[in-house]
């Protein structure tokens, strides 16, 4: 018992050290350098696939990319290009553009607001739609799976500037994503914190959490939270920082 | 007469076993020039010199895996024969080169054999290597010397028997390598013979401008006539100064294209955007000159067997220009013009482009399927991508887009196939 309570009591240190040096490294980001003109025209070869201003095409896979945060796109970027994130297309596309273009990018995409389509209804049964609905907005406490909603915000539009949030995206996508970070074709900085919670999930909790997400309407002023409102349940090492600290 | 033809076989049989046996045995045992060095006055100005030849042959990109830590190896390089692994060049002791010695740094770029005697894989281009010479061998060894070390282990290649084989390697450099440092063509100019060290030497040019044979060899690696690479199937142009080459290029051109990655005349894309990117981007001006200057005087050479597909017949060609036709005013014309004149440089014209238009059709084919961005550089930070077409045509539409830019505006190139379209669908991740 006695152990137990050390063990919590230097996971929720370590986790205000997080959020806390987060907050820091904020307020001290260096401003990007002004964006070069015809950014538009620059990054067609992106919108090919992802839509014009990024907003996806119809096809139902190629995520959205328009309005995410800029740090999270950045990531993105830099794991295709650095081969942390494989998608041949991507990787290939990516290969020979600077840390700054890529920076330029993310900003280009993050600053989009085209409107979104309406939600494809779901193909699943009620209680499957309910058990996604659980997981997303409560997670699952005996398994230690943390809600998606206590990372990703709790309108799920993310948290600046690196959480991504998770309305508008095709059910295929989300789910081939939660495959790749179980197998090990997607990861992110250590610690990895999605590896981690994707492991722990079944088949069966993607399914239903893809089918639940990928049905919500996404509400008019749908947008990433400027701040955590609370200390993440997880380590991130894709937060800007986070890295650093030490548990 | 039964006799005489045991003695025929016999001698037959002797000169197949013992042929290869003294090639080997030359191969082994033949003597090794060691090279003249000056010695070293200026410790920095030979760490300097050491870091620019190794940007010249872009050393890192082949010695860093993707994502990894710089120049400890571990890039995959697939070969017609199997996969090579490149490997561990930091000082580490245990893994790198941190025991190694300038005579065995000089002895692997010049001779083409490692610190153990070890014929290494020609995939390593120590066939051009060979060229530098030894003091700049001493200094890149110095440079690689002074990197931090990286405890990485080199993975063993995969290669198909009999590749796998090493001691074979022998019988291929008595037929293909002869060792020699760079010998200045006196009736040519300094900045031609400096020209012609750097793109016969650490350079490496002829490592994909010169077409291979059946057994991974440059056929005529000095005449730079293009061909295309094998298993990375890219087609790297000639570079010679003849109509089909570089012949209409202004000089400014073609320092634009190797400083910046984009230029008047086209754009790199492919393994090119690499090179200039990591590499020739990094180059002195006057360096990029004498390059220019020595290309323009290689003599003209005919294409390498470039793959002539059967003509379609009249009724059939003109139904594939009318689709191709079509198909260009929908997705091409808004940046690369009404009649392929492009805007260049972000948009390069496509009209005498002869990367694409008059040689192997692959490229075109590529850079439609899969699209592609030159490399950031100092000169052109932020290039603009051809976006990939790949996903929304058809292997149809995508052989008559082709076929038409290739015999649009003057090009010359020849019809594609759906069937060669679909070749190559797929992008390789390295």
């Amino acid at each position: 018992m006695r152990l137990l309570t050390t063990n919590m009591k230097s996971i929720a240190a370590t986790a205000l050290g997080t959020w806390f040096a987060w907050t820091l490294a904020l307020a001290q980001q260096p401003a990007v350098a002004a964006s070069p003109p015809g950014m538009a025209d620059r990054v067609a070869a992106c919108m090919a696939c992802h839509g014009k201003e990024g907003r996806a095409t119809a096809d139902g896979y190629y995520p959205r990319i328009a309005g995410k945060p800029a740090g999270y796109l950045l990531n993105q970027l830099q794991g295709f290009r650095d081969g942390h994130r494989r998608y041949p297309m991507m990787n290939y596309l990516l290969t020979n553009l600077s840390d700054d273009y890529l920076q330029q990018i993310a900003n280009f995409f993050a600053a989009q607001h085209p409107p979104y389509p309406p939600p494809v209804p779901p193909e699943a049964n009620a209680a499957l739609l309910e058990r996604g609905r659980i997981l997303v907005s409560e997670g699952d406490r005996q398994r230690r799976i943390p809600a998606c909603s206590a990372c990703h915000g709790a309108r799920l539009g993310g948290v600046q500037p690196a959480i991504p949030g998770l309305l508008g995206l095709p059910r295929d996508y989300i789910n081939a994503q939660l495959g790749a970070w179980r197998n090990g074709e997607r990861s992110a900085r250590a610690p990895d914190c999605m590896a981690a919670i994707a492991r722990e999930l079944t088949p069966e909790d993607i399914n239903a959490a893809s089918s639940w997400l990928s049905g919500q309407a996404v509400p008019a002023d749908y947008a990433p939270a400027s701040s955590l409102s609370a200390p993440l349940p997880r380590q991130c090492g894709s937060l800007p920082q986070a890295a650093g600290v030490t548990p | 007469m039964r006799a005489r033809l045991g003695w025929v076989i016999s001698i037959l049989l002797a000169a197949v076993v013992a042929l290869p046996v003294a090639a080997i045995a030359w191969q082994m045992l033949r003597h090794e020039e060691a090279g003249v060095a000056n010695p070293v006055r200026d410790r920095n100005a030979q760490l300097a010199q050491g870091r620019y030849l190794a940007r010249a042959g872009n050393c890192m990109a082949c010695h860093t895996a993707r994502g990894g830590a710089e120049y400890a190896g571990g890039r995959p390089i697939a070969t017609d024969f199997g996969t090579l692994y490149t490997s561990n060049i930091t000082p580490d002791k245990a893994t790198g080169i941190g025991q190694w010695s300038a005579d065995d740094f000089w002895r692997a770029l010049h001779h083409g054999r490692g610190r153990d005697g070890r014929f290494l894989y020609p995939a390593f281009p120590y066939t051009s290597y060979t060229r530098m010479s030894r003091e700049d061998s001493d200094a890149l060894f110095a440079y690689l010397q002074s990197l931090p070390a990286v405890a990485r282990t080199n993975q063993p290649h995969a290669l198909r028997f009999p590749y796998d084989q090493r001691v074979l390697l022998a019988l291929w450099r008595t037929l293909y390598f002869s060792p020699g440092s760079y010998q200045p063509d006196t009736s040519r100019s300094a900045q031609w013979n400096r020209g012609a060290y750097l793109v016969q030497g650490a350079g490496h040019c002829s490592a994909c401008h010169s077409a291979r044979n059946g057994l991974g060899a440059s056929v005529a690696p000095l005449t730079l006539a293009g061909g295309v690479i094998p298993a990375l199937d890219w087609y790297a142009p000639a570079l010679h100064g003849g109509e089909l080459a570089l012949g209409r290029w202004r000089d400014e051109d073609l320092g634009a294209l190797l400083k910046t990655g984009v230029s008047a005349r086209g754009a790199t894309l492919g393994p090119m955007s690499e090179i200039v990117g990591r590499s020739l981007q990094y180059l002195e001006d006057a360096d990029i000159a004498a390059i220019t200057a020595y290309l323009r005087t290689l003599p003209p050479a005919s294409p390498s067997a470039a793959l002539q597909p059967a003509q379609p017949e009249p009724a059939e060609a003109e139904r594939i220009m009318k689709l191709g036709k079509r198909l260009y005013g929908d997705h091409c014309a808004d940046c690369h013009g009404g009649r392929g004149q492009g805007s260049a440089p972000d948009y390069p014209p496509l009209a005498g482009n002869h990367a694409i238009a008059n040689a192997h059709p692959v490229n075109a084919i590529r850079a439609v399927l899969n699209g592609g961005f030159p490399p950031s550089t100092t000169g052109n930070p932020y290039p603009f991508g051809m976006p990939p077409f790949g996903p929304q045509l058809s292997d149809q539409e995508v052989a008559a887009v082709v076929s038409y830019l290739r015999n649009s505006w003057g090009n010359q190139g020849g019809f594609v196939s759906a069937a060669e379209v679909n070749r190559y669908r797929s992008v390789p991740l390295d």
